[in-house]
């Protein structure tokens, strides 16, 4: 570890200049990490205390977490649309409904920061209610099942049919 | 249809009227929405285009509404149409000169109060407006528009994320409410600056009248939520509510302080305002916003009492360039509009001089 060096390096969760450098071997295969002082701060990489110490509980989990280098990163592509995770960096614009499973580890900070927030609240279209709701009781059926509850999967069957039927009607 | 006919209307979000209309211009809420099996506009082909806005056309026709929306092609538009649509409010600047491609909208065109552009930045974007301050009534109107387009279009939806939009700033439920005041005298006392650092704080931006990175002249400022994920319509509506209200404080007790203080000087401005406007030969449409925004404030604080506040919506909205080249019903350079618009200002303000007691 070098601290606090710096060789220009940006940090690999934000725009800063990067100031500790971190390496590991794992497996024969180098590990490379480039944060800020203020990241490395926020994920408690460093401690309070001036000087280069560093947490190691902190460190494991931030080795545990499956992280995208920014190189990685730019290379994924939405397999339905094609687009690429660079192009909506260079756009702002995401190409088809599906870069957000696509993208949705790098989506999920950045809704985080922009929304504070990556569940939505708030109004459902009706065909996705209906089909949220159809799930619901589905797995609620499968429960009783599990349980040997015949008579409440009996009656959650017949629910789901009705549903059904009202969804094919309307 | 022809746009023309439009001309002589105000256009619902110039009424004048509605709740708190001395401070609140207008209430603006839209939604955006995209179609499930196509992607986004940004990266559709032009056939899928052509598709987006046959299926959204046929659902809009068949849409139970108690108005029908009128469809209108914007490729085959003449620019000074569009111009006109934009000036009205009823599409984006975007829309009418930046994207190309099939495209168009559908509008009420009675009251100009709801309108729904096909392939903008999202397939869908349904607006609605309303004069003065009625966030609960524009709801009301665009969930149910939002509903009656939904029982015929499957939306792109995601049970996390709500629904998806192609940039992730509108994502969840899609919904930006922008609500306009005119705020003349807390720009006077040089109060702005500070109510609008209380707002950046909360997460509400701030913009001038024609949105995103224009300036704000006639003190006009829009008033809207940025976070769309994660709250639910009522609690966004709701906080913008809370703020408008503060801000409509604010602004009216620096009015009262005005009056109280500077009475004669503010006179003094309305009528050199009114004077300019009516005899000007040459005049630009920012300098026209700006003493419209003196006269509006005169009216409102009572210092004149024989131009009506619609009146000075209708020269707001006439001056503009696209309006004013319908009047004249010719293409007009700068140089002329601004000519023509001094004359179009000059003949309104003595008509109305005439009716005078």
């Amino acid at each position: 570890m070098n601290f606090p060096g710096n060789n220009g390096m940006k940090c690999m969760f934000c725009q800063n200049v990067a100031t500790v450098h971190l390496t590991n071997i794992v497996n024969h295969q180098g590990w490379e990490a480039h944060l800020c002082e203020h990241c490395a701060r926020e994920r408690n990489l460093l401690g309070d205390a001036p000087g280069p110490q560093i947490n190691l509980q902190a460190l494991v989990k931030l080795l545990a977490t499956p992280l995208v280098s920014p190189h990685q990163e730019a290379e994924t592509a939405c397999p339905v649309c094609g687009q690429s995770y660079a192009a909506f960096k260079a756009e702002g614009r995401l190409g088809c409904s599906h870069d957000y499973e696509a993208f949705r580890g790098v989506l999920e900070p950045l809704l985080e920061r922009v929304h504070r927030s990556t569940v939505h609240q708030g109004k459902f279209p009706v065909a996705a209610q209906r089909i949220a709701e159809l799930e619901e009781l589905q797995s609620r059926m499968q429960v009783a099942v599990a349980a040997e509850d015949y008579e409440q999967a009996a009656r959650l069957r017949d629910l789901i049919r009705q549903k059904q039927a009202e969804g094919r009607r309307g | 249809m022809n746009l023309d006919s439009l001309l002589p209307n105000l256009g619902e979000w110039l009424r004048g009227t509605g709740p708190e209309s001395d401070v609140v211009v207008s209430t603006r809420i839209r939604l955006a929405r995209n179609l499930a099996d196509y992607p986004f506009t940004n990266r559709a082909t032009l056939i899928q285009k052509g598709e987006i806005v046959s299926r959204a056309r046929e659902a809009i026709a068949r849409a139970e509404l108690p108005y029908t929306l009128e469809y209108l092609d914007v490729p085959s538009m003449p620019a000074l149409d569009r111009q006109f649509l934009v000036e009205r409010q009823l599409i984006s600047r975007e829309l009418a000169a930046v994207l190309d491609g099939p495209r168009g909208v559908a509008f009420e065109s009675a009251r100009e109060s709801a309108s729904v552009m096909i392939n903008e930045e999202d397939h869908l974007r349904l607006q609605v407006l309303r004069s003065g301050f009625a966030l609960d009534e524009a709801w009301a109107d665009i969930d149910r528009l939002d509903d009656a387009l939904e029982a015929r279009l499957m939306y792109a939806f995601h049970s996390q994320f709500g629904y998806l939009t192609a940039c992730p700033t509108n994502v969840g439920t899609g919904l930006r409410a922008s609500v306009m005041l005119h705020l003349p005298a807390l720009g006077l006392t040089k109060q702005i600056e500070k109510v609008f650092r209380a707002l950046q704080k909360i997460n509400l931006a701030v913009r001038g009248l024609h949105g995103e990175g224009s300036r704000a002249f006639g003190d006009l400022y829009q008033i809207s939520n940025q976070v769309t994920l994660g709250k639910s319509e009522a609690k966004i509506l709701g906080e913008i509510k809370e703020v408008i209200q503060t801000i409509l404080q604010y602004e009216r007790q620096a009015r009262t302080t005005l009056l109280k203080e500077r009475r004669q000087g503010e006179q003094d401005r309305v009528a050199r305002a009114l004077g300019t406007l009516g005899s000007a030969t040459m005049i630009t449409a920012e300098e026209t916003m700006e003493l419209l925004s003196v006269v509006r404030l005169g009216i409102h604080l009572r210092l004149i009492d024989d131009v009506p506040a619609t009146c000075v919506n209708q020269l707001f909205i006439q001056t503009q360039a696209a309006h004013l080249q319908k009047l004249v019903g010719q293409p007009l350079d700068g140089e002329e509009r601004n000519a023509q618009r001094a004359k179009y200002l000059k003949a309104r303000l003595r008509e109305l001089g005439s009716h005078r007691p």
